[in-house]
């Protein structure tokens, strides 16, 4: 297995966020982790990108326990995570903020390569590349974390929440670009609070619950469960 | 008129040097939310290492300077090393009391015999002094070495800051450790990188400092350190362009309030301003009164 979690635990203090959770991804799958506010989503792609120590657990990523690395080489294993609520650099300019993005990178043509790439998904920051990303709105700003994960040119891209607050229509427009993305050999983790959204472009779910999985299998067969709809679909 | 002009040249002499450290100062603070009280005495080392530089090896006078910043900025990240990285997790009031600790060690520990000592020194001038007359005006080629110096240095700092990648790294480590560490910046890294920064410019403050005013003692660097740390408040802590309005109108202030009101009265008008902007902008001049997270 390419990304494998094994019993993960993490405390925030006293508080267990995460309770000996196990998922894995197959390399060029979409994996999606739904569940509600406060569930643990959050601290689990934390913890894989390093910004969190757990208590407990191993993180295999391309045969390597990960767990002890520090954030900033985790980045360079091409793991991408782009954080809940975007975390632009609202003082850099969008080119600024795409160049961090591939901050570990000296190679210009690679750059070059990224940059083109992320402005054909997103046409849109190309238009605004001189502007301070601070006045960019939701969801070009959104697209900016995207693009920024994406310039590295990632093995894993790790999405937090991206149709948070987004109007129906910039939602669906992210989610295919989400396609696009994997189709074009990236694999992705999703997390989301959209289960509909997320299990329609999945193609397997865990369901989290306080901090422990409670579900798990095919998309398409937890979008016909009567316990994830009644629970996340709103049926 | 002629008297205002040249206490305005004056002031910009000393607003230069003030400048020089306040860029430490709010480097500093902008990475780490760290009021780093040792700088003023990184600033009294690099005096000190450009008078044996010039005294003793006969440098010449930008290599001396050279020598300073470089040896300033190997005790600048040695100091963060030892005595500021091993609380970077801790409550920012033990890292404040360590910093006036280390103030304290580099004055007392530099006074003792075997190295700077104790007393006062004359600084040497590496060239004669010329002075020129423009009207009833005088300007000597000091004055105008230590401006050309201050802004030279200052330019630098901006080029490295708005256009290398380690300069746009510092910006995204100041606004978000976290997201940065996202980005593969490694954070250790930058702050190294920013104290070492830093301390050479206090460290060519230093030099310039000695030429422009040529005394030195081991806690020379209490004063102009407080008063650039001041200039850095004035400005916006944390803002770079904040530091170096701040430390204008600190030079500004003082030298003028010798001139026009008295000289004992300099130090007390000087942080009066200061008093009086932080009532009105408590952020500073430049600052934004809240920086908002979401």
């Amino acid at each position: 297995m390419w990304l494998k979690i094994e019993n993960l635990s993490v405390s925030y203090g006293m508080i267990k966020a995460l309770n000996n959770i196990s998922f894995e991804l197959k390399q060029g799958e979409i994996v999606t982790l739904i569940g509600a506010n406060g569930a643990g989503k959050t601290t689990v792609l934390n913890t894989i990108s390093g910004l969190i120590k757990p208590n407990q657990g191993t993180i295999i990523f391309n045969q390597k326990n990960i767990l002890n690395f520090a954030a900033h080489k985790i980045a360079g294993l091409g793991i991408a995570h782009v954080p809940e609520g975007r975390k632009p650099f609202p003082n850099l300019s969008v080119y600024e903020n795409l160049r961090l993005g591939a901050y570990l990178s000296n190679d210009k043509d690679f750059i070059t390569q990224g940059l083109s790439k992320v402005f054909k998904s997103f046409p849109r920051l190309h238009e605004r590349i001189k502007q301070p990303a601070g006045t960019l709105s939701g969801g070009e700003l959104q697209m900016l974390a995207m693009a920024r994960g994406l310039v590295s040119q990632p093995n894993l891209l790790m999405l937090d929440e991206p149709s948070m607050g987004l109007s129906p229509i910039l939602v669906n427009e992210i989610f295919n670009i989400i396609k696009d993305i994997n189709s074009s050999g990236t694999s992705i983790l999703l997390v989301e609070q959209n289960a509909n959204m997320a299990l329609n472009i999945a193609s397997r779910a865990y369901v989290l619950e306080t901090g422990k999985i409670t579900l798990e299998g095919n998309a398409c067969d937890l979008l016909n469960d009567p316990r994830v709809k009644s629970a996340y679909l709103g049926e | 008129m002629a008297y205002l002009l040249q206490q305005i040249i004056n002031g910009l002499q000393l607003g230069s040097v003030y400048a020089l450290i306040a860029l430490g100062y709010t480097l500093v603070y902008g990475i780490i939310r760290l009021i780093n009280f040792a700088h003023g005495d990184v600033f009294m080392i690099g005096a000190y290492l450009g008078f044996y530089a010039i005294l003793r090896f006969n440098l010449p006078f930008p290599v001396a300077l050279i020598f300073a910043m470089l040896g300033c900025a190997v005790i600048g990240i040695v100091i963060e090393k030892l005595a500021y990285r091993p609380l970077r997790n801790a409550p920012r009031i033990a890292c404040l009391i360590t910093a006036l600790g280390v103030s304290l060690f580099l004055e007392n520990f530099t006074s003792l015999k075997f190295l700077f000592g104790p007393n006062y020194l004359a600084y040497p001038r590496p060239f004669a002094v010329v002075n020129y007359n423009i009207g009833s005006l005088t300007i000597s080629n000091i004055q105008i070495l230590v401006f050309v110096i201050a802004i030279l240095l200052m330019i630098l700092l901006q080029i490295f800051v708005t256009k290398t990648k380690t300069g746009m790294a510092m910006r995204a480590v100041a606004y978000d450790k976290s997201t940065a560490q996202l980005m593969g910046i490694n954070i250790d890294y930058i702050i190294t990188i920013t104290f070492g920064v830093g301390s050479a410019l206090a460290g060519a403050g230093g030099v310039l400092f000695g030429i422009a005013y040529p005394q030195i003692h081991p806690f020379m660097g209490i004063m102009p350190g407080l008063k650039a740390f001041v200039a850095a408040v004035l400005g916006g802590i944390g803002i770079i362009p904040g530091a170096m309005l701040g430390a204008g109108i600190m030079g500004m202030v003082e030298v003028l309030t010798s001139a026009y009101i008295s000289s004992t009265m300099r130090d007390a008008i000087a942080f009066l301003v200061l008093l009086i902007v932080l009532l009105i902008k408590p952020a500073g001049l430049l600052g934004k009164s809240s920086i908002e997270k979401v």
